[in-house]
Formats: C-alpha cells, sequence, structure tokens
C-alpha cells in the first residue's frame, strides 16, 4: 500500500522529468507546417485534405469556402503547385490524418550550419582536456599524498580555496590575460587554462591516501623509483577514481558554454554549445529543425550516460560526501 | 650530514601549479585590481579608486538584476531542497525499478543547459508551445509565460479579481516610493523569472536527488529497526531521525545550490528576450548583467569586475553563515 504510493509518485514526477525530451523528439520528427498550424501535441500525425479527379488524388489546400462548393490549390507529389484557384465541390474534398516522421529535420538541421565542424572542435577540446587534466591531476595529487616538502599544506590549501571561487571572478581578467597572450580566438584558450583541475586533484589525492604505506615501502625495497611507483603501482590502484575524474572532466568540458562564447569569435572554433546556442538564434522560428540539433547535440553523452550509468551516478553522489 | 635539498616533489605539482597560478590565481588577484581602474579592452586605463563601485549603487540596472537573482535563489534552492529529499526518500523505499527511476531523475543533469534551454523556451513558446497546448486542453486561458512581465503575485491576486497595479499604486504614494520599485518588490518574479526558475529546478533536481540518496543510504537501520519497536510512525521516524541524520547533507546541498543558482547565466541567455534579460528587464540576473557590461556594447571590464567581486562576496558571505549554522546543528 505504502509503496504503491511511492510508485505513483514516483511516476507522476518522473513523467515531468522526462516530459520535455520526449516532446522534444517527437517535434524534432514533425514537419515545419504542422507545428505552425498548432499541432503541438506529441504524435507526430499530419492532417491535409486531397481531392480525386479521374480516379487520381491530389494533395490540396482549401482557400476559400463558397457555399457548397471550395476554392482550392492543388499540388503534385512533390507538392508543387500545379493548379490555383479551382473551384470544386466541397463533399469532393476529403480530410485525411497520417502518421510520418520527417527524419530529413536532423539532415537538415545538421548541414544549415556546419555541425559537423562543431562536434570535432569539441570532441578535440573535451580529449585533450581530459587528457591534461588526468597527467597534471596524478602527478600532483601523488606528490600532495604521497611526499613531504616544505610548503606542502599551504599549496593544498591554497588550491583548494581556489576551488571556491566563482567563474564571473576570474572570466573577466582571464580575457584580459588570454588577449595578451594573443589566444584570444584559438583551441589555447579553450583547452590550455583547463587542464588542471583542482577538484581533480583533491579526488585523486583523497584516494592516494588510501593506498597502505606498506606498498609503497615494498615498492622501494623492489628499487623502485617514484615515477615507476606512480605508473606501476598507484595507478593502477586508482582506475574507478580516475574513471569518475574522466567523467567529471568530459561532461564538464562537452557542456561548458560561457567560456567558449566569450574566449571564441570565429564560426571555425565553434564548439558544440555555442554553435547550438547561435543556431537557436538563426533559426528561432524552426521548432524542428531546433528540436532536432538539440537532439542530436546532447545524444553523445545520453549514450555516455546509458552506458555507464551506475558509474556516472556513484561519481556525482561520491561529490557530496567529501563535506 | 647536510641533507641534499629534494626538488621531486616540486616537479610533480609544477604542471598543475603553472596552470592553477596562471589561469586563476592570478586572475583572482588582477579582478581586485582591475575593478579599481578603468580598463577597456584596448587597454589599462587609469585609476579611479571606488568609482565602479559607487557606479553600480547608483544604477537601477544593478538592483534589478540583485533582485531577480533574489528572487531565482529564493524560489529555486527551498524548492529544490524539499522535493529532492522527497524524491530520495521515495527511491529509497523502493526495491524495484529503482535505477530507473534514478536515471530519469538525473538525464537532465548530465545534458547540456543549451540544448535544454532551447527546448524549454519553444516549450514556453505562446503560440507553438506544450504549455499552452496543455492549458488550453483543461480549458484555462493560454498565458505569456516567457514574454510576460508582470509579478507571479499581481497575476494570482487579480486572477481573483483584486486590482493590484491600484493597490500598489495607492500604496506607493503613501510611503513615497516609485510605482515601478513598489511593484518589483512586491509583485515578486515576473512569470518569465517564474519559467526561469522552473526549468533551473528541474535542471538540478535530479543530481541533488542523488546526493541525498547517498546520504539516505548512509544512516544506519538500526535507528529506522529501535523506532520501529517503539511504534513510531514513517513520518514521525523521517521528523526524529533522517532530518537529524541527513542534516549534513542538507548543508551542502543547499550550498551547492544557493552558489550555482546565484551563478545562473545559460538559461537567461538562451531562452529570454530578444533582448536578453526581457521581457522589461524582469529576467536580467547578475551573472548576464556583468557579461553585457563587460562583453557588450559599452565594453567596461572594470566595471564587469567590480560587479564580480560583489557577487563573490554575497556567495562567501553566505557560505560562512551557512559553516556557522552548521557548527551550530552539529554539537
Amino acid at each position: 500500500m505504502k509503496k504503491s504510493i511511492s510508485y505513483i509518485i514516483l511516476s507522476v514526477c518522473g513523467l515531468f522529468m522526462v516530459i520535455p525530451f520526449i516532446w522534444m523528439l517527437t517535434t524534432s520528427v514533425k514537419s515545419q507546417l504542422e507545428v505552425n498550424k498548432g499541432n503541438v501535441g506529441f504524435l507526430p500525425i499530419e492532417h491535409y485534405s486531397t481531392y480525386e479527379e479521374n480516379g487520381k488524388v491530389f494533395r490540396i489546400t482549401s482557400v476559400k469556402v463558397d457555399g457548397d462548393s471550395t476554392y482550392i490549390h492543388i499540388f503534385d507529389e512533390n507538392m508543387n503547385r500545379i493548379r490555383s484557384y479551382e473551384k470544386v465541390l466541397s463533399s469532393d474534398i476529403e480530410e485525411k490524418t497520417e502518421v510520418k516522421l520527417h527524419f530529413e529535420n536532423y539532415k537538415e538541421a545538421f548541414i544549415k550550419v556546419p555541425f559537423q565542424r562543431y562536434f570535432i572542435n569539441t570532441l578535440f577540446v573535451s580529449f585533450s582536456v581530459v587528457f591534461g587534466v588526468l597527467i597534471t591531476g596524478s602527478l600532483a595529487a601523488y606528490a600532495f599524498a604521497t611526499m613531504r616538502f616544505k610548503g606542502r599544506d599551504f599549496i593544498f590549501y591554497l588550491f583548494i580555496s581556489m576551488m571556491m571561487v566563482p567563474q564571473p571572478v576570474y572570466l573577466i581578467p582571464s580575457y584580459v590575460l588570454l588577449n595578451h597572450l594573443g589566444w584570444i580566438d584559438t583551441y589555447n584558450a579553450l583547452i590550455i587554462p583547463w587542464i588542471a583541475n583542482i577538484f581533480t586533484i583533491f579526488l585523486l589525492r583523497q584516494q592516494f591516501k588510501t593506498i597502505p604505506a606498506e606498498l609503497f615501502d615494498a615498492a622501494r625495497i623492489d628499487g623502485c623509483g617514484r615515477f615507476r611507483t606512480l605508473w606501476t603501482l598507484v595507478l593502477p590502484l586508482s582506475k574507478s577514481v580516475i574513471v569518475t575524474a574522466a567523467i567529471f572532466g568530459f561532461i564538464g568540458s562537452w557542456n561548458s558554454f560561457m567560456w567558449p562564447l566569450i574566449m571564441t569569435d570565429s564560426p571555425g572554433l565553434r564548439v558544440l554549445q555555442v554553435g547550438l546556442s547561435y543556431f537557436s538564434q538563426e533559426a528561432s522560428a524552426q521548432t524542428s529543425l531546433l528540436m532536432a540539433a538539440s537532439t542530436f547535440s546532447i545524444l553523445p553523452l545520453i549514450i555516455l550516460f546509458l552506458f555507464a550509468q551506475k558509474q556516472i551516478i556513484a561519481s556525482f553522489a561520491s561529490s557530496g560526501l567529501k563535506g | 650530514m647536510k641533507k641534499k635539498f629534494d626538488f621531486g616533489p616540486y616537479l610533480y605539482i609544477l604542471p598543475a601549479a603553472i596552470i592553477v597560478i596562471v589561469f586563476r590565481l592570478v586572475p583572482i588577484i588582477l579582478s581586485f585590481i582591475v575593478s579599481f581602474y578603468d580598463w577597456t579592452i584596448t587597454g589599462p586605463g587609469k585609476f579611479i579608486g571606488l568609482e565602479n563601485y559607487i557606479m553600480m549603487f547608483h544604477d537601477g540596472e544593478f538592483w534589478q538584476s540583485m533582485l531577480n537573482t533574489f528572487y531565482l535563489v529564493i524560489f529555486v534552492v527551498p524548492i529544490s531542497l524539499v522535493l529532492s529529499l522527497v524524491f530520495a526518500n521515495f527511491l529509497n523505499g523502493i526495491e524495484k525499478l529503482k535505477s530507473l527511476f534514478r536515471s530519469i531523475y538525473f538525464i537532465p543533469t548530465v545534458t547540456s543547459m543549451v540544448a535544454i534551454s532551447i527546448v524549454w523556451k519553444i516549450i514556453f513558446n505562446q503560440q507553438t508551445g506544450l504549455a499552452n497546448f496543455f492549458l488550453t486542453k483543461i480549458g484555462f486561458d493560454p498565458m505569456g509565460w516567457l514574454a510576460e512581465s508582470r509579478g507571479i503575485n499581481d497575476i494570482f491576486l487579480s486572477s481573483l479579481g483584486m486590482n493590484f497595479s491600484g493597490f500598489i499604486q495607492n500604496f506607493s504614494g503613501g510611503i513615497g516610493m516609485s510605482y515601478n520599485t513598489l511593484y518589483l518588490l512586491l509583485g515578486g518574479p515576473s512569470l518569465a523569472l517564474f519559467c526561469i526558475i522552473i526549468v533551473t529546478i528541474w535542471k538540478g533536481l535530479g543530481y541533488n536527488t542523488i546526493i541525498y540518496l547517498a546520504g539516505l543510504q548512509n544512516i544506519p537501520k538500526v535507528y529506522y529497526e529501535a523506532a520501529d519497536i517503539d511504534g513510531a510512525g514513517k513520518i514521525r521516524q523521517f521528523f526524529k531521525i533522517t532530518w537529524h541524520m541527513i542534516s549534513p547533507t542538507t548543508f551542502y546541498v543547499l550550498m551547492m545550490t544557493t552558489i550555482v543558482t546565484f551563478q545562473v547565466f545559460s538559461q537567461i541567455y538562451l531562452m529570454t528576450g530578444p533582448p536578453v534579460g526581457g521581457p522589461l528587464g524582469t529576467t536580467k540576473v547578475i551573472v548576464y548583467f556583468l557579461f553585457d557590461k563587460g562583453f557588450g556594447e559599452s565594453n567596461n571590464l572594470s566595471y564587469a569586475s567590480a560587479i564580480a567581486l560583489v557577487l563573490f562576496g554575497i556567495i562567501l558571505t553566505l557560505t560562512l553563515f551557512q559553516k556557522r549554522l552548521e557548527k551550530k546543528v552539529h554539537y
């Protein structure tokens, strides 16, 4: 009894969570004509009228009703108007509905602006960032977790305190700085400032600290140097945390918007989110194309999520336990 | 014997340190400096002291953006907190389909705010949107949604037949405040801003639910077993056990949601306008305001820096306040 209430509430609210996505999908395969006619429900149904003449069925649009007869435009199968203002009997006109999926919307949206380029840019930036973050992060975390050196704690807490500073604060001076370096509107601006991540360093340090000291002693006795210990002992033992850090890095980089919006200008350097944002301004009236573009832009992450949902959800959940 | 100085550890932190120092520490310090100058994109200007801050104080647009941001925080944080705690409790109580529901709630968290904003903007479209489609289906009049600048209190009270603007008119004369100011304060967030509130809650709900779920799973079962033996009902158990045991998580969720909501930008940039921040500036939030000042027509990077620092000050104060409160709650 109690359980069923849980299920009902979870389902109703779950529906609210997915309805925007479902509607995005259904709208993305509708024809714009139908959407503009106000047919905005979930079913991709098309309404149209036909007129039969000498055994041939034509699609028509009615223009004006005049008593028992109607003035119509007649179209061929490619929707080219072949005759205008024909006067026919209203009873000869048949109203029809059919389910029709316009998958060509996806193709049209994809080539209308160079989304292919945006995808490649985003993939390049995201992979570079993840790669950099993991390298700088594991090196630094390894030093913070296992080595004793002067100023270690000071540097570490300085890093941590900077994690608290919100992006808008360093956004403007970063722009000035990157402009000074001549990096505005280059890949450098999108990648280099992000190849070290304080949260990743923190995450990896916590993990590295859990590795028992005896293992390090054993490695030292075997004649393992610092770097070899990191490579052959520490990293293999920390796989799941490294995956977590990579997931955070990838999702963060893929979805970042404000930074690339400000730091790049030329269309060839647009990442997916920026390209999508410009597309939404250019095609603001073309609802179904916008929905198609939104769909294929979130698809890679949705697929990643479906394959690794356990790991991803566990990663995000663990981010809350540190506090 | 004098030990040789070991450079090794510094080499390990060097790559990360260079990036963090050059692209975090330096810009953070720079932002303080820049805010006391009149910099534009063409280069450094002259020292003007507190002028940027004084200008901000007299800038009506700044105050409206602040008010809008506060409306956003005041609505998003508590609603998101309560809903996610409720969902987490329901999720914690079931076995079948648990992971399915968890995933469904979580999908908005991993999708980009840009795509989500585009979809919701069309949902709230007056002619071709889903929101008005549902409203008219159940017999209501369609609404203006993102184009509606009237406050939600005004809309609600007017629909009950009250003359809200007349009331403001009389009242503002009585206390010597301008009609517009009083309307913004008492009218509540505009319906357009309320749409943004809905989207912001929707986007962050899954993350908060997952955090709460992890917190709930850490509460030892023995407490509930003991309470069952004592005959305490489920609701009583929630308030007597769960609410207390979960409070560290609540503080975390509270802090994170507050910090993130103060920095809302993408949904404003993509869903509102043109001009962005409309209608009548009722959806202009502080981060969009500083973006507009810094990179828009006026290109006043110094002023934008000053605004960013004020935002930082507010966030920092609230965070420290919450930390103190947390210390008081956990003995």
